[in-house]
């Protein structure tokens, strides 16, 4: 039988449900507006060549890393036209999926 | 030589080949807490039911020194048995004979029992314990394995196909239970991925475990792609003998009946569901005291928990149990959930065994997640799988039936034979709370205390709406009774669905949402 004292609450089209969570659903992300001038890494790997330096002016297509992974050399563009406000990696680092590489501005 | 002499000889070859990949390897077998592969056939099986095949295969790899290795039954062995009785094919990988790696010949065993079991119509069990393709036979072991997937896909809803991940399953080697219909896991001995930590770590930076990554419990809990998981290799075969009981032995029978069994006084129907529809309560209580001896066994029961699918047998007959639970995420249906139902309800018409679906559902899980995850598509599974079934299906609406929610859940739109409702029942577009806001809004935004107004209105709405009888009007619903009467008007209907005949325009297949 379920123990009703431990039920947390779950809302519905407007109607509150006594129930259990699961982890998966506590721990779903909270969907943000992607921002396409924090460039993150698409996949894990590793960053061979960074082309780029903080300051300087990029326009959209430029070469900003290449970034190894799987074996193949993945060529990293700037996707927006802007100034490189910061870097946050150096040559050689190895990154898990989703790091933020560069800001640009 | 005399005929006694040769006898002798054969008796000699048996036992050096039956002892695998010999005392030591068998020894590191067992030290890691795992069974040898005959002794797994041997405990699955029924007594001195157990006949081995090509026990003499020898494997023909002439490279990398292979030439001069000699591999017990090239490390699988295959056979036939009876699982209470009913006849079964049987393959389980050596371990301890070059780690249970699939060459050629190793594959042409498991083919040929593949072949077997269809031919006969019988079940097929595979039990994998290998370190996967046998690197030094090169194309000729994916050979082996692309030979083992298409034959899972050809049997696949002509027999039963049962998958026991004892010890390292990785690489290709995967796909062949997941091509399958049942897969049984084991605590801390089953391990399955695609690519294992030592290149995710290299290739990717990432430090995980063999356990984290694709152990008994991910697969059970997280990816869904086991059905039973075991605390112990003698506790799953527990479980498939079980399993073995509840299904027939090809898709043209039915499963064997039972002597039937009241439901166990303990679970009385009355009072398990609150009337309430915000209040919680397990679910699978309710199938317990519908169904022969409460015997209610799960499929997925750690996988996707809101909603619940199993065997169970009503008046002897084994029925699929498909079951919102509002337990767990107040039993909604999401992207796995749809998933886990869906593929269930296939296997159920697949197979000839009939299905029963109680619900009780606010709705569809609302959020940016969901709906980026393709609960569009997920979602629209299980109304595929209902409507292409024809095996007798029974709904019972124990409280809500909400949106669209109620017309997945196996409604009389979707070809249901029989509908039937609790006096508690509630079908409606969507709960009182969220109608009374859309239909009301101007009354409730122009009333002077609008909070009074919107209880007002909700009140109203539930007085109209959340029963069964707006339903029932149209036909919608065949009968409403008494949760007592549950388990008399199950066993009627199917009584009645027998001899049921239905049909679908030919074709050569639907495409299903996959």
């Amino acid at each position: 039988m379920a123990k009703k004292e431990k039920m947390e609450t779950l809302c519905i089209n407007g109607t509150k449900y006594k129930t259990n969570l699961t982890e998966s659903f506590r721990n779903r992300k909270n969907w943000t507006k992607p921002d396409e001038r924090m460039v993150e890494a698409a996949i894990p790997g590793k960053i061979l060549n960074v082309y780029v330096k903080e300051g300087q002016k990029v326009k959209a297509e430029t070469k900003l890393f290449i970034l190894e992974a799987m074996k193949m050399k993945n060529i990293i563009l700037a996707p927006v036209s802007g100034v490189v406000k910061k870097i946050h990696v150096i040559e050689g680092q190895q990154v898990p999926k989703r790091t933020l590489l560069i800001e640009i501005e | 030589m005399s005929l006694k002499q040769k006898t002798r000889e054969l008796l000699k070859k048996r036992e050096q080949v039956e002892l695998g990949g010999g005392e030591k390897a068998i020894e590191k077998q067992k030290s890691i807490g795992k069974l040898t592969a005959r002794e797994r056939v041997l405990s699955l099986l029924d007594e001195k039911s157990f006949h081995e095949y090509d026990l003499f295969v020898e494997h023909d790899a002439r490279d990398f020194g292979m030439e001069t290795k000699v591999l017990h039954g090239d490390g699988v062995i295959t056979g036939t048995g009876t699982i209470y009785g009913a006849p079964v094919c049987v393959f389980a990988q050596d371990f301890t004979v070059a780690g249970g790696s699939l060459g050629y010949m190793h594959a042409r065993k498991i083919t040929k029992i593949m072949d077997h079991a269809l031919k006969m119509r019988v079940p097929l069990i595979g039990i994998n314990d290998s370190g996967g393709a046998r690197i030094q036979e090169g194309v000729n072991s994916l050979a082996g394995y692309g030979e083992i997937f298409f034959r899972n896909t050809l049997s696949s809803g002509v027999i039963p196909q049962i998958s026991v991940i004892l010890g390292p399953c990785a690489g290709g080697a995967v796909y062949s239970p997941a091509l399958t219909d049942f897969v049984f896991v084991v605590e801390g001995i089953s391990k399955m991925f695609i690519t294992g930590p030592e290149v995710i770590k290299t290739v990717l930076g990432e430090v995980i475990s063999m356990e984290e990554l694709g152990g008994a419990k991910v697969h059970s809990e997280i990816t869904g792609n086991a059905h039973f998981f075991a605390k112990s290799e003698l506790e799953c075969f527990d479980q498939i003998k079980k399993l073995i009981t509840f299904i027939p032995w090809n898709n043209g029978q039915k499963a064997r009946p039972f002597p039937p069994k009241e439901p166990k006084a303990e679970f009385d129907i009355e009072k398990i569901v609150p009337s309430d529809p915000t209040q919680p309560y397990d679910v699978r209580d309710v199938v317990r005291a519908i169904a022969d001896d409460s015997d209610f066994f799960e499929v997925m029961e750690n996988f996707a928990r809101n909603i619940v699918i199993g065997f169970g047998r009503i008046n002897g007959e084994t029925v699929g149990f498909v079951a919102n639970q509002p337990l767990v995420l107040a039993g909604v249906l999401d992207c796995d959930s749809s998933d886990k139902a869906a593929r269930f309800i296939r296997y159920c018409n697949a197979f000839n065994i009939p299905l029963v679906t109680l619900e009780d559902l606010p709705g569809y899980l609302p959020g940016v997640d969901q709906e980026h995850a393709g609960v569009i598509r997920h979602g629209a599974k299980i109304l595929y799988a209902y409507s292409e079934a024809t095996v007798p299906r029974i709904t019972v609406i124990l409280r809500k039936a909400y949106g669209g929610g109620y017309i997945a859940m196996n409604s009389r739109h979707l070809r249901a034979d029989f509908v039937f409702a609790w006096p508690g029942a509630e079908i409606a577009v969507m709960g009182p709370e969220g109608a009374a806001n859309i239909i009301f809004r101007k009354e409730i935004a122009n009333a002077e205390d609008p909070d009074a107004m919107r209880k007002e209105k909700v009140e109203e709405y539930k007085k109209k709406f959340t029963n069964p009888y707006v339903a029932a009007a149209k036909g919608y619903i065949d009968s409403v009774f008494e949760p007592s009467e549950t388990r008399k008007f199950l066993m009627h209907a199917i009584e009645v669905s027998k001899n049921k005949k239905d049909g679908r325009p030919k074709k050569k297949h639907g495409i299903p949402p996959f």
